[in-house]
């Protein structure tokens, strides 16, 4: 009879069913939807950009074996939910795609050792990963983290090969002046800084382009991939709308409303969009569930302010990109707006107070 | 409320609850079948919320089927009745359907295989219900043991009455069954819905209510048109359809469904004039009210990957787990058993317990059907949040009694969850959440019983320390008393020996 092989079983409680989602399934699904912006990146900067990419993912996969190692935890478990892959890989997109490697490691070993597992690991951290260490490297080593060159597309005239662009990712850039370019939002403090306006500079501007085609970071450049993978993410129920389109929307609305007001002083709205990480931000970053508020409303508010920070310290900080700091300053506001933003309970109203009784409907 | 309301409503709309993949069928096409009388029957005492039925029977006795074994004790309580005749074998522990695995009391009859009902519960011995006041109709329903057949198993008496007291106006009857796997409901609204109806007709009578409408979830069509048509000649009847969606059978749910009210978090639905009861409760009435028949059996959904003829038997009450499954079938050994559904239902520590009034289901579940927990850390994706039918934050309460702030948690809501399961059936990371609710619930339940005796060990320490004291002071007063009338005696008596001397002196003199 059946019933009594199962009597030294533990009890378990209900349900004893599962809608079936792991975590490591919903990485695998967000690092699907990188791949197309990634593989572009890979081709658009060449071997140097893939090389760099296997440096930062390598060891932001160390720095979390060697926290577990420490903590006496074994480590490939952890390891196997994905989530410091996906940390090395966002970080890996954020970089300038021909940086030295050292960058990559550093920035890999912070991102997992420092901004994730100091803080507790997975679902303990308030900030950020990937973020806290592209701003880690960014105001440490100013001068590589914002090394830019033009897209040299694999197979293309003076592209290097594998061999020569892991002597470029090891040894660094032979003739710098001969690929170095100027992002956009770069180009424009510059320009402003020297007292020339917009209006006037616009002849030398570097371009914008949709499909990516300008001097950035290793997967920030193509728009129309970043955007297809984040819409695939929310029809695949990963992410919400909300945060993508309320920061998109942070971001472009005062953008519109300053440049209608003096074009001359202000970029307008496509190139704040499609320059630096606005849509990787706002489709992979912001989205970050650790990170990031836990009711819709809350999201909403957590997206707008990524958005409109972005844009202030584009338009009046002092670096040309704001995205990465945006972001962590919102991170640090998640648990106030959680803590003010909770869904209305089921007969209580938003303040906690049960629901009067109403009249007894006839 | 009011703008701000609205606009949270506008930016995120209430999507409570999850949709798991019902399984209902085919098990839900099966017709029913009936369970071959076991040889032995184990009847609990305790098969309803409130205080267990007290025995009247004596081992050894004769008794038949619909006989009452034991009688309600206490305000909240149900009377149990024997499920066939036979002879009452023994009275005392045995294993109850719970995962402790715990003993209970119960009443063991051996079968004589006549099932030979008592004199009177033949059927068709019973005057019109609707000639009976109200209360003779509640009284009825507790002599039968009617206790409510959703799974909460509160006596159904008890709640008619409270909703002659609360003046309702509207029945809400819950055919919802929401759980996935189960479909004893469905089958029963199916094959029974005339009874159902009267069911229904009795308890309008009984409650005094005008209307009742029977919410039916929408994945279940050929119940819904068999209620409709049975209901079709009566207007205060109205059969509506609810979208399928866990737990639509929560009461208040079902109840926001179809009237569109809200229960405030400190009242009932019974506040807003309307009193839920499940369907099969209101065919259990029908056969206690027109049959003169307790509640000595029900439909019992056995479903499950492991079974190999999952269906809908009629059981008697007391029959083993064992039994039914022997009666279907098993393909391979279960990985679990759990008795009611697949979100809520509890895990049998093995299939020698009996199947009591409030089972509605027994699942015979698969390793790959049955969900396996290896929780890992909780990555805020707040799922949960979404998923959750009240509005809590599932995420944050289990976070803060996983550090032992059980008053953080409450001050969260905690008070508010309905241990549905829905958080944890979502979670990606398969977090035990509903467990982490419940057991800070019974924490909490412990907590306010230690205080309670706390409090009463300190009144009766300061109550001690009072009469001490009290006693202290008599006992001076006393011995001040009794020290002053010896001082008092002496000097009456030195007086009197002073006035004898005096006056023996004045004699001798």
């Amino acid at each position: 009879m059946s019933g009594e092989s199962l009597s030294l079983t533990m009890p378990t409680a209900s349900p004893h069913a599962h809608a079936g989602g792991s975590v490591t399934r919903v990485m695998a699904k967000v690092m699907l939807a990188l791949l197309p912006a990634t593989l572009y990146g890979f081709w658009l900067y060449g071997w140097p950009a893939f090389h760099l990419f296997m440096f930062t993912i390598m060891f932001a996969l160390f720095g979390e074996a060697f926290a577990l190692r420490l903590m006496r935890r074994p480590a490939v478990p952890v390891l196997l939910d994905g989530s410091a892959l996906l940390t090395g890989w966002l970080l890996a997109l954020s970089l300038p795609p021909w940086e030295p490697w050292w960058i990559g490691a550093v920035g890999g070993l912070f991102a997992t050792l420092v901004a994730k597992q100091l803080f507790g690991g997975l679902g303990q951290n308030l900030f950020n990963p990937a973020m806290v260490a592209r701003v880690a490297l960014l105001i440490s080593f100013p001068v590589p983290m914002t090394l830019w060159v033009a897209p040299l597309p694999l197979g293309s005239v003076g592209a290097p090969g594998f061999a020569a662009g892991l002597q470029i990712t090891l040894a660094g850039i032979p003739q710098l002046d001969a690929v170095a370019s100027a992002s956009l939002l770069g180009f424009a403090k510059t320009e402003l800084s020297r007292g020339i306006d917009l209006l006037h500079a616009a002849a030398n501007t570097p371009a914008l382009s949709w499909v990516g085609a300008r001097a950035g970071s290793l997967g920030e450049t193509a728009a129309l991939l970043i955007a297809g993978g984040g819409v695939a993410m929310i029809f695949m129920g990963i992410i919400s709308w909300h945060i993508p389109v309320a920061m998109l929307a942070g971001i472009a609305l005062p953008a519109a409303l300053a440049h209608a007001i003096d074009p001359a002083r202000y970029l307008d709205v496509t190139a704040h969009l499609l320059s630096g990480a606005a849509m990787l931000g706002a489709f992979f970053i912001a989205t970050d569930y650790v990170t990031s508020p836990n009711t819709r409303v809350g999201q909403l508010i957590f997206g707008v302010g990524c958005g409109l920070l972005t844009w202030l310290i584009r338009t009046w900080g002092g670096y040309p990109e704001g995205v990465a700091f945006a972001v962590l300053l919102m991170n640090a506001l998640t648990p106030a707006i959680d803590r003010l933003v909770k869904p209305r309970i089921y007969g209580r109203d938003r303040k906690g107070k049960p629901l009067d009784i109403a009249e007894p409907a006839p | 409320m009011g703008l701000i309301e609205k606009i949270f409503s506008l930016l995120e709309p209430a999507h409570w609850g999850v949709h798991p993949a019902d399984r209902k069928r085919p098990a839900a096409d099966v017709p029913v079948r009936t369970l071959p009388l076991p040889a032995r029957l184990y009847v609990p005492l305790q098969q309803h919320i409130g205080a267990a039925a007290r025995p009247i029977v004596l081992v050894g006795q004769t008794v038949l089927k619909g006989q009452l074994l034991a009688e309600a004790q206490g305000a909240t309580s149900a009377a149990v009745h024997a499920p066939t005749s036979g002879i009452v074998a023994a009275i005392g522990d045995i294993t109850a359907p719970h995962p402790s695995g715990l003993g209970f009391p119960a009443v063991t009859i051996e079968s004589d295989g006549d099932d030979r009902w008592a004199y009177g519960y033949e059927g068709g011995v019973c005057v019109d219900p609707f000639s009976l006041p109200p209360q003779e109709i509640a009284r009825r329903v507790a002599a039968a043991g009617v206790v409510g057949l959703g799974g909460a198993t509160f006596p159904s008496a008890l709640k008619l009455g409270l909703g002659l007291r609360a003046k309702i106006h509207t029945l809400i009857l819950n055919g919802g069954e929401c759980e996935p796997y189960l479909s004893c409901d469905d089958r029963l609204m199916r094959d029974c819905a005339a009874e159902i109806v009267d069911g229904i007709r009795i308890m309008l009578h009984a409650t005094g209510a005008t209307t009742a409408l029977v919410g039916i979830e929408d994945n279940k069509p050929e119940a819904m048109a068999a209620m409709t048509a049975a209901a079709r000649d009566f207007p205060d009847i109205q059969v509506r359809s609810v979208p399928a969606r866990y737990p639509m059978g929560s009461e208040k749910h079902l109840f926001s469904a179809l009237t569109g009210q809200e229960v405030p978090a400190d009242g009932r639905t019974t506040d807003l004039g309307a009193l839920v009861h499940n369907v099969g409760t209101a065919w259990a009435v029908h056969e206690a009210l027109r049959q003169g028949r307790p509640l000595v059996e029900r439909l019992v959904t056995l479903n499950g990957g492991a079974l190999e003829r999952p269906g809908n038997i009629r059981v008697p009450i007391g029959a083993l787990v064992a039994d039914v499954l022997a009666f279907v079938g098993l393909k391979t050994e279960p990985a679990r058993l759990v008795m009611g559904g697949p979100m809520m239902g509890n895990r049998l520590p093995h299939a020698r317990v009996p199947v009591v009034k409030g089972t509605s289901g027994i699942l015979a579940l698969t390793a790959l059907e049955a969900a396996s927990l290896d929780p890992g850390p909780c990555i805020r994706c707040s799922s949960c949040v979404r998923a959750c039918p009240v509005g809590l934050l599932p995420l944050e309460m289990s976070a803060r009694i996983g550090v032992d702030d059980l008053n953080g948690a409450v001050d969260l809501g905690l008070k508010d969850c309905i241990a549905c399961g829905c958080c944890s059936y979502v979670c990606p990371s398969r977090i035990p959440l509903v467990h982490y609710f419940n057991h800070a619930k019974g924490e909490l339940a412990a907590q306010g019983r230690a205080q309670l005796r706390n409090d009463a060990a300190k009144r009766l320490a300061a109550a001690r320390v009072e009469r001490l004291a009290r006693e202290a002071q008599e006992k001076a007063a006393a011995a001040a008393r009794r020290k002053a009338e010896r001082a008092a005696q002496k000097a009456a008596e030195k007086a009197a020996a002073e006035a004898a001397q005096q006056a023996s002196e004045e004699a001798t003199a």
